[in-house]
């Protein structure tokens, strides 16, 4: 069915460090490993080693260029701090969030979208899905790729087939992507649950919705940079050398006499 | 967005489809109320039975390339189950109830030789059947695109109507080359034109209007896409892959948008310029009167075709907003 079902007291999801993340795409070739051969597999490519690759990720790591804001600057971001922000390098993985209200899984017209009672992962069933591409439309996040080779829509699946997977040791019971993360910049956990870690990670870091303005409630969340030491970290540094003081007094006599030539 | 060629052709031709079936409903009731003075066409001859014709072979063509949109089109009979979520899914289920109608008609036609009474009540039940539901179809078209919230110009509140008065459009001009040739009533074929002229004017005040408002619309922020509000201005250092993806393929299309303006131009010379300069043809020049108004039928559908094609490439979605 895709209408929704009641909201779960379970909601597994991730929590994002756009602090610590460093861009290098581990959790997104993590990602395409397992889920080649997980449920959700096979994750076709087309031409992979051709002219023009094409193909299906469950993640896509972005890198951004945030210019630091002005005390009192207008505009969509406004300063939070007295001073200058910093100016900094962003790497944004972008993965399903797994919504609490999804409009991907109501507007299926086949019932293979659904959102799962029991922990609230969204998921595909491939055995329904006619390939109309209406929930990728419906995804502001660009969480869902069509694989045009098998004709049905794919997505995160949390790696439904790891987090449960009585095969694997338990430390291993996590998505493939957060394992994979070299920095820790992926937090895998129930975000229902207040007292949770991932839950706790939030609160003490602020963390995000992305576009909370449409109101699809994602769960998945993002921890903002934490602010750089010093309030002017972007100022230059040759400004810093202009301000140091010079004592020759103080100077061993070879240097002082260096300095008097060299004065001259 | 994309604009895949499956969509338009069914959104345009099933849309004429519902339209035209809506006029010769119309028509048919209206013979069935008033009957001419002379012994009245029977009405499964003549061009009430044509438009029927003509309107379900442009509903078919259109519903079987929608289905040719599909990954999986053998799957298609699953999208008739999630009426109470899916625009998607209501839109098949009403185009069904259309062709039921139809067949319920083909039955009430049966009987009405045997049973006059029984027989023309169940004209009037399919009739209406057919009627509602052809409206009802349009309307799933267009709620489809109207409710998907990343798309702030399909959001707009023109975009239900301007689907609707598009069928009731392209169908009319369609019904109005049809009846001329026809032994209608003159009074009906004036009333007929005297309607279409008014479809053509609403349509293109409602699409200028439209256009208009959508060059108005802003995106939300990247900042607010990407959790950084209040952080910095973002700007793209890198995307994260190097060739195009499905998202870049299918949301990521900007050809419309640089030649819009002479685009909008060509779309309502086509589905409101042509159709009323040829109807002017054939009022002054009755000789030519049927090659005209076909004319005007042709391109009143020519221009659907442009202005659907702009509906979906000029649209932008959120996504975008990552790349």
């Amino acid at each position: 069915m895709t209408a929704l079902p009641a909201p779960s007291p379970k909601k597994l999801g991730l929590v994002i460090d756009l602090d610590t993340c460093v861009g290098c795409h581990a959790c997104a070739v993590a990602c395409k490993e397992w889920n080649a051969g997980g449920i959700a597999g096979p994750l076709t490519d087309e031409d992979p080693y051709g002219k023009e690759p094409f193909g299906v990720w469950f993640n896509r790591v972005h890198s951004y260029e945030v210019a630091g804001l002005e005390a009192g600057d207008s505009g969509p971001g406004k300063s939070q701090g007295p001073s200058k922000s910093a100016d900094l390098t962003v790497h944004f993985p972008r993965s399903c969030l797994h919504c609490e209200t999804p409009a991907c899984v109501t507007v299926c017209p086949t019932g293979a979208s659904y959102k799962r009672a029991e922990d609230g992962i969204v998921l595909v069933d491939e055995d329904k899905c006619i390939g109309c591409k209406l929930c990728s439309w419906a995804c502001p996040y660009g969480a869902r790729e069509y694989s045009a080779v098998e004709g049905v829509m794919k997505k995160c699946t949390l790696c439904v087939d790891r987090i449960y997977n009585e095969h694997l040791d338990e430390i291993e019971r996590q998505p493939a992507c957060v394992q994979a993360c070299p920095t820790r910049a992926r937090h895998f956990g129930d975000l229902g649950d207040p007292d949770s870690k991932v839950s706790q990670l939030v609160a003490e870091r602020g963390g995000r919705d992305l576009l909370p303005e449409l109101g699809y409630k994602p769960v998945n969340k993002y921890l903002p940079p934490r602010p750089r030491r010093g309030a002017t970290a972007s100022a230059p540094v040759d400004a810093t050398h202009s301000d140091e003081k010079f004592n020759a007094a103080a100077l061993p006599p070879v240097l002082r006499w260096l300095d008097r030539v060299l004065s001259r | 967005m994309n604009p895949a060629f499956s969509v338009i052709f069914f959104t345009v031709l099933s849309g004429a489809g519902y339209g035209l079936t809506l006029w010769w409903a119309t028509v048919f009731i209206w013979s069935l109320l008033f009957p001419a003075p002379y012994p009245p066409p029977l009405w499964w001859i003549g061009p009430t039975v044509e438009a029927l014709a003509i309107s379900l072979v442009l509903m078919t063509v259109g519903l079987s390339s929608s289905v040719l949109h599909l990954g999986k089109p053998q799957r298609a009979w699953r999208a008739f189950s999630q009426w109470r979520t899916s625009w998607l899914s209501r839109e098949g289920v009403f185009s069904l109830l259309v062709y039921a109608g139809v067949a319920l008609l083909g039955v009430a036609a049966m009987i009405d030789d045997l049973d006059k009474a029984i027989g023309s009540s169940l004209v009037f039940i399919s009739i209406a059947l057919i009627m509602t539901c052809s409206i009802a179809t349009v309307a799933c078209t267009a709620m489809i695109y109207a409710s998907l919230k990343p798309v702030p110009a399909w959001r707009h509140p023109l975009v239900l109507p301007v689907y609707l008065v598009f069928a009731l459009h392209s169908g009319g001009w369609i019904a109005v080359a049809l009846f001329n040739v026809a032994d209608e009533p003159a009074s009906a074929r004036m009333i007929a034109i005297g309607i279409c002229c008014m479809t053509t004017t609403v349509l293109a005040a409602m699409k200028i209007a439209y256009w208009r408002a959508i060059d108005r619309i802003e995106l939300p922020s990247r900042e607010s896409a990407t959790a950084l509000e209040g952080i910095g201005k973002v700007t793209v250092f890198e995307r994260p892959h190097t060739e195009a993806n499905y998202l870049t393929r299918e949301m990521g299309f900007v050809l419309a948008r640089k030649h819009s303006r002479k685009l909008r131009a060509i779309a309502l010379l086509l589905f409101a310029g042509v159709p009323l300069l040829a109807l002017m043809l054939a009022w002054l020049l009755p000789v030519a009167a049927v090659f005209a108004l076909w004319v005007a039928a042709v391109s009143a559908l020519l221009g659907a075709f442009v202005e659907r094609w702009l509906f979906f490439a000029e649209a932008k979605h959120m996504v975008m907003l990552y790349y």
